[in-house]
């Protein structure tokens, strides 16, 4: 656990990673005990790694960023997710990822920029304190969780690189290694993932680079070693295990929208007034609500609206969907 | 072949039990028994578990008169009712689960869904047209319709068509799966197509004076 400093006027300040539920925990002991298991029988190297993958972070809450909703549980947010290049089942991420190896990292940075160049992970997070932010996410597919993410502001990271003011919008790739992604072996989508912001979006207060899940490193599954988090914006904005950060003039091209253009836009904005063309997005299913548990309103923006609205001003969202 | 003792008191009940291992799987998991689970999202596990059942029965339903005819093995037909009921059956409690589980009786919602979303449509037709074949299913209603039974039960054949339809089309990204399903039912059919036009050809060529 975390050792955590509190600070004056934190009341509240409990952070959701030192609330370990109790599936958590023993999601935890099962893991270590198929490990052991495992290693006993000499064939664990796959477990043992994913097991001793995530390590814990150095993280301070950041309080403008909680929800009166629980979190859902660690098992749950990282045995239930898509993360197409390891399979297309929600399970696939969590079972197919043990072999990624998401040390040493780089991160290249080019187009519109003053600093661009080859950057060393350690290096973009040197001198950055490592936030944590409990979020809405909401899939596309119409079910949402709430997850205490660690991560740092992507406004911040991106300064770094000094966009110049052609540079209206970023796009971000996927690491491209169908020997350790097994999914990216089948032409599911076009790989490697791309994805992108407008620049504005992408300067955004709320949009997140994360590292981290309750409190620890990312594990594989959810988008090791850094990710995405735009909160407003179906789950499938938030590009995983980044490689690749270039600033465009030009609005650059996505994956899902590659895929199917009708169903996906580049804007991707969670709107309940505007449906998937095959199911309605007016409700969703809470995660960890069980068998009874039935489906909620969706908010506009994901209940981000007082935060972005502004940023779509004007514009005709059942058009820019 | 088996005797009609052993295929009613042997046979038949085997298939009865073995028929309902993927519902009493869903019922274990649902209690956490045996270590089981249904996973983060239990009502797409349970509607989705229902729903390929269903598609597997109609199929495995579609596949008993071929198989009989290649294996020759008259006795598989008396087993075809119980197959097609499961494949209703389970058709039925996938419809159930979305209807009470996933959509919670909010019929705004559903109505909107049955009649705008075309994959729900089509699913929603293929469950209509099972209900007059469970419903003449029996003993009696066979004899009632006589002739007009099977041409009745002829339906499984576009409602199978249907059924692949409605899983390719609320497929996000990879169709292999329902593409399979596809090339099943199409065998299972152009058999039936095959065997007809074949039986004709021959009936045709009998009745020329040689
Ligand atoms: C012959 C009738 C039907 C068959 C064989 C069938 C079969 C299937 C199958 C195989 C799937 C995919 C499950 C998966 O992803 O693993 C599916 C999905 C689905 N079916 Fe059906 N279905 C039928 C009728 C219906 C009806 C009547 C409804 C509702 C009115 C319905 C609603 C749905 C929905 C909403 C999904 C998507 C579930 C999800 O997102 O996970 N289906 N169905």
């Amino acid at each position: 656990m975390l050792i955590r400093r509190p600070r004056p006027g934190d009341s509240a300040a409990i952070l959701p990673s030192e609330i370990t539920s109790e599936s958590a925990y023993l999601n935890r002991r099962k893991l270590l005990q198929a490990a052991l298991a495992a290693g006993v029988a000499g064939i664990g190297a796959g477990w043992v790694s994913e097991a001793g993958a995530v390590s814990d972070l150095n993280v301070k809450r950041n309080a403008r960023y909680s929800l009166s909703d629980e979190p859902n549980s660690y098992e749950d947010i990282t045995t239930y997710n898509n993360f197409y290049e390891f399979g297309l089942d929600k399970s696939d991420p969590s079972e197919n990822s043990s072999r990624f190896k998401p040390a040493p990292w780089t991160v290249a940075v080019s187009g519109e920029a003053e600093n661009t160049g080859e950057f060393a992970l350690e290096d973009i997070l040197k001198g950055q304190a490592i936030e944590e932010r409990v979020y809405r996410l909401r899939c596309v597919e119409a079910w949402s969780m709430v997850i205490p993410w660690a991560g740092i502001p992507l406004a911040d990271v991106l300064k770094k690189f000094k966009p110049t003011s052609k540079a209206k919008y970023v796009a971000f790739k996927t690491v491209l290694r169908p020997e350790e992604m097994p999914g990216q072996r089948s032409r599911s989508l076009d790989w490697p993932y791309v994805e992108g912001l407008r620049i504005d979006e992408a300067m955004h207060p709320l949009s997140l680079l994360a590292v981290g899940l309750y409190g620890k490193t990312l594990p594989n599954q959810n988008g090791a070693p850094l990710r995405l988090i735009t909160p407003w914006k179906y789950g499938f904005k938030g590009i995983k295990s980044i490689v690749e950060i270039r600033f465009t003039e030009k609005q650059p091209p996505t994956t899902w929208n590659i895929s199917a253009p009708h169903e996906y836009g580049f804007y991707a904005n969670v709107n309940p007034n505007v449906d998937h063309p095959r199911w309605s997005q007016a409700r969703e299913r809470k995660i960890g609500a069980g068998i009874f548990g039935s489906r909620v309103p969706t908010l506009m923006f994901n209940g981000y609206e007082k935060e972005v609205a502004s940023l779509y001003k004007g514009m005709d969202l059942k058009k820019f969907y | 072949m088996p005797s009609t003792v052993v295929i009613r008191r042997v046979i038949k009940p085997a298939l009865f039990v073995a028929c309902a291992l993927p519902l009493l799987s869903v019922v274990l998991a649902a209690f956490g028994i045996g270590g089981a689970s249904l996973g983060a999202n239990p009502v797409e596990r349970i509607q989705d578990t229902f729903g390929q059942w269903g598609l597997r029965f109609l199929c495995i339903t579609l596949a008993v008169t071929p198989v009989r005819d290649w294996l020759n093995m008259p006795w598989l037909v008396q087993l075809r009712r119980m197959l097609g009921l499961y494949a209703f059956f389970y058709v039925l409690m996938h419809f159930l689960t979305w209807l009470i589980l996933d959509q919670g009786f909010y019929w705004s919602g559903i109505l909107k869904d049955i009649g705008e979303r075309p994959f729900i449509t089509i699913g929603f037709t293929a469950l209509l047209l099972l209900v007059p074949l469970a419903i003449t299913s029996t003993n009696k209603m066979m004899r009632r319709l006589g002739k007009r039974w099977k041409a009745l039960h002829r339906l499984i054949y576009p409602i199978c068509l249907l059924a692949v339809w409605h899983y390719y089309w609320q497929v996000k990204a990879d169709t292999t799966e329902p593409l399979i399903y596809l090339a099943i039912v199409l065998v299972l059919l152009g058999w039936r197509a095959w065997k007809t036009r074949s039986g004709r050809a021959s009936v045709v060529a009998a009745r020329e004076p040689s």
